[in-house]
């Protein structure tokens, strides 16, 4: 075995073994902590799980793309948001009146338009001025929230259209339809990074931007497309939440961006970029949803979770780093 | 010369950027079946010249010819789609991607819906590396690879095209001396296919070995084009700097104190083993040794950097364990390093702040930063060295190298070392500069500081040590002494060859 082959296995099996650590423990916990008297390990607690993912997990799956890029999107919550607000305040649009129920695809794919439109200019902004991208979507994240609010004030804006939620709620193979989405976009991510010029494009970018450059690789328009993949994303994970729901609150969403970096990075995304995969943020983001319906489980409140969740972030980046670290030898920092 | 056609000709090439003219009418041609090296200080136009040919800046004015056709170069893929392929130094790979991707950067195989065609990738990419006779393959991450095998993937992009013309940027910074020979077997074999080479180096025995012509660049104008066989090291470094350079040995031996720093079998893991030497008062002790012999690593557990594994590190006689770089400050240790710009000096700082850095913590009037004192000693080491800048106020990422590197030494000079240790002193300074701090480094050794040398290049450790030590993978082949030294001698012991005398 070769030097350094442990700890690689180690890194990228990592995610799944803290799985297996977080279900072990929250079952044995659970059975004396818990109020209920269901298992954790129920199979429809953990179908529940996949569909309760959903919203983050997508969003995170754009995240992967654009932090290998080497670059972050911190106005995903926002767009988010305005997403939700044009899917839900479109069906009562009065040119749309005589569509009936064929409303619902026409104010999808306005949503989905408008959240990829946004992260195409995000991506554009990027291109065009230089300007750092955690600089400008910092911005966006701030200006489209603004947006947000002057659209309705401080109040929700509902539709509930009784169609599109029994299309929501329903189940196909005894999957939900938002865990169907989470599932297609990760395979959809996974292919778009593993197998085409344009996802190894985004790794060579993120590892040695100068050497992409220097190899005639146009890097402008490569994160420029990976915005707009995000952008999209975020706006498919509104659609797919809000179809369900039918009201939006100006803040939903807020800390959106923090849920998803942290779910990317403890998939084992490279925060400089370079590395990292969709597997593992898949991984990623079921740990965290474990982690939240876990204390909930054992009667943690929500205030607990964002605690242990922060703790866990950060316990797990040190031990990247001692396994990354070489023994003795290596230079002191 | 012949009467071919020339493969690469650029007629009148103009740069400027604002304030600067970096390009003012370059012209020059390479021909099919030619190597034609390209020399010039830093700062010279080199790299200004290869980024116009490459696509990445657009020329002000002038032409520039590929074979018959004047061509304008778009971007790099441009060029190399004309059959102009860039060999960049080793920085130009993304690590955590496989061998196979990092040579076909930018142009990957595809099949149908952008998916990348990773048979046919593995399958020209070995086909490639066998050519190279390298003894890893296409699937292995790049950043797995030794410093020289990247080198090696950076080189294999030159055979992904039927190339025209090849420029190789300091191909051999990182390379060992079997590596080398595979690497000249290349550039022949590209030779002999009729590919014109632009071969870009500051090594003059490289050059000499195996360029046909050298063009030569000053203050980014073009200084005229000599057939190697019918010049010398001499006249090429005169057209380099517009002057003659002092390239003699060191001979004059001053008073040799004390002994200041011995090392006994000092050892760090696999990096290097038993290591022994002393360096005296008075004396300049030179490391030499092909990049990853140990060189820096020693410096760096001197400095405290790095905990030995085994052995002992005597200062004036006492043990010591040297735990921190604070630690060795304080006992009288400093250490100049290898990289000026990333580890010496805060670029973005005026030269007074870079050169107090160190002992700021010492210099205050109450809880303020005694400016005048700062001052004062700043004035003291730019006389003393005789560093050139307009004052104190200018940032030093302004200077010149040569002033760079000697704000650094001042560094460490101010702190009152009695053990200076420089790692590669003059990289990328040029030949001018590179004489000063040569001088400098004597006069340091002879006002009493031991002074260890740690250097890549025969000339600088030949010019200004007293004794050399010959390293070769982490142990100390031999150890010369001025008088005894021959330069077959030192590349036989740092090869790995030499009659195991060690010292």
């Amino acid at each position: 075995m070769q030097p350094g082959t442990l700890s690689k296995a180690l890194k990228s099996g990592a995610i799944w073994g803290f799985i297996v650590l977080e279900l072990i423990f929250f079952s044995v916990a659970g059975e004396y902590f818990s109020l209920s008297d269901k298992a954790f390990m129920d199979f429809e607690n953990m179908l529940l799980l996949l569909k309760q993912s959903a919203p983050i997990g997508i969003i995170a799956m754009g995240m992967t793309i654009i932090m290998v890029n080497g670059n972050i999107d911190l106005s995903v919550g926002a767009t988010f948001a305005i997403a939700a607000i044009v899917l839900l305040d479109s069906m009562t649009w009065p040119i749309f009146a005589g569509l009936g129920d064929w409303v619902i695809p026409v104010a999808w794919l306005l949503a989905l338009l408008v959240g990829t439109l946004l992260g195409a200019l995000n991506g554009l902004i990027v291109w065009k001025t230089g300007v750092d991208a955690f600089i400008v979507t910092l911005g966006s994240m701030l200006g489209f929230r603004g947006i947000v609010f002057m659209f309705n004030g401080e109040n929700p804006t509902s539709h509930l259209n009784w169609t599109l939620v029994d299309f929501a709620e329903a189940e196909f193979l005894g999957l939900a339809t938002a865990s169907w989405f989470l599932l297609i976009v990760t395979l959809v991510i996974w292919f778009l990074m593993t197998k085409t010029v344009h996802g190894r494009n985004a790794y060579a970018i993120g590892d040695n931007r100068e050497a992409a450059v220097n190899a005639g690789i146009r890097v402008g328009p490569h994160m420029m497309i990976n915005f707009a993949i995000i952008g999209f994303l975020a706006a498919l994970s509104a659609v797919v939440f809000y179809s369900e729901s039918g009201s939006v609150n100006p803040n939903d969403g807020q800390l959106y961006e923090l849920w998803v970096i942290t779910a990317v990075v403890l998939g084992g995304t490279k925060i400089t970029g370079g590395a990292g995969s969709v597997i593992g943020t898949f991984g990623g983001v079921i740990a965290i949803q474990l982690l939240r319906k876990g204390l909930g489980h054992i009667g943690a409140d929500t205030s607990t979770v964002n605690l242990v969740i922060g703790l866990i972030l950060i316990a797990v980046l040190f031990l990247d780093r001692q396994l990354n670290i070489k023994g003795k030898e290596e230079l002191k920092v | 010369m012949t009467d071919a056609k020339p493969v690469l000709h650029l007629e009148d090439i103009v740069k400027t950027f604002p304030g600067v003219r970096a390009l003012d009418g370059v012209s020059f041609a390479v021909m099919p079946g030619e190597v034609h090296a390209l020399m010039g200080e830093n700062g010279a136009g080199k790299s200004t010249l290869m980024k116009v040919l490459g696509g990445i800046h657009q020329p002000d004015g002038g032409d520039i010819f590929v074979g018959d056709d004047k061509v304008t170069m778009a971007g790099p893929l441009e060029a190399k789609a004309k059959g102009i392929v860039f060999i960049h130094q080793e920085l130009s790979l993304a690590e955590e991607l496989s061998v196979a991707e990092n040579i076909y950067l930018g142009e990957l195989p595809r099949k149908s819906l952008g998916r990348v065609d990773w048979a046919k990738l593995a399958d020209q990419t070995n086909a490639i590396l066998k050519k190279l006779n390298v003894g890893f393959d296409a699937r292995t991450r790049v950043g797995d690879l030794s410093i020289a095998n990247q080198q090696m993937v950076e080189i294999a992009r030159a055979l992904t095209v039927d190339a025209k013309a090849v420029i190789f940027d300091e191909p051999t910074a990182s390379l060992t001396d079997a590596e080398k020979v595979v690497l000249f077997d290349v550039i022949a074999d590209l030779q002999a296919d009729g590919v014109g080479i632009i071969y870009i180096s500051h090594r003059m025995e490289e050059i000499f070995k195996i360029t046909d012509r050298i063009s030569i660049l000053r203050d980014g104008q073009y200084q005229g084009t000599v057939v190697t066989a019918d010049t010398d090291e001499e006249s090429v470094t005169q057209m380099m700097i517009g002057r003659k350079l002092d390239l003699s040995r060191n001979a004059s031996h001053h008073e040799i104190g004390d002994i200041a720093l011995q090392v006994r079998g000092l050892s760090c893991g696999k990096l290097y083993q038993d290591v022994n030497f002393e360096v005296r008062r008075g004396e300049v002790v030179g490391f030499y040794g092909l990049v990853g012999a140990g060189r820096t690593e020693i410096a760096e557990t001197l400095f405290g950097l790095r905990d030995p594994s085994a052995g002992q590190i005597l200062l004036d006689g006492e043990e010591v364990r040297i735990h921190s770089p604070a630690d060795a400050i304080a006992r009288g240790i400093s250490l100049v390093p290898e990289d000026r710009k990333g580890q010496g000096l805060v670029l973005g700082m005026n030269c007074r702040d870079n050169m107090t850095l160190p002992q700021v913590e010492d210099l205050k009037t109450g809880p303020f930063v005694a400016e005048g004192a700062e001052i004062a000693i700043f004035d003291q080491y730019r006389d003393r060295l005789d560093i050139r800048t307009p004052g104190w106020k200018q940032k030093v990422g302004n200077l010149s190298g040569g002033n760079q590197q000697k704000i650094v030494i001042g560094k460490w000079l101010s702190m009152h070392p009695s053990v200076l240790i420089v790692d590669e002193p003059t990289r990328g300074i040029d030949v001018g500069s590179k004489s000063e701090i040569h001088k400098l480094l004597r006069e340091l050794a002879a006002q009493g500081y031991a002074v260890m040398v740690i250097s890549s290049e025969m000339p600088e450790v030949l010019h200004v040590s007293d004794r050399i030590v010959a390293m070769y993978s982490g142990k100390v082949m031999r150890t010369f002494t001025s008088e005894e030294v021959t330069e077959d001698s030192l590349i036989q012991a740092i090869s790995g060859l030499g009659d195991n005398q060690a010292a």
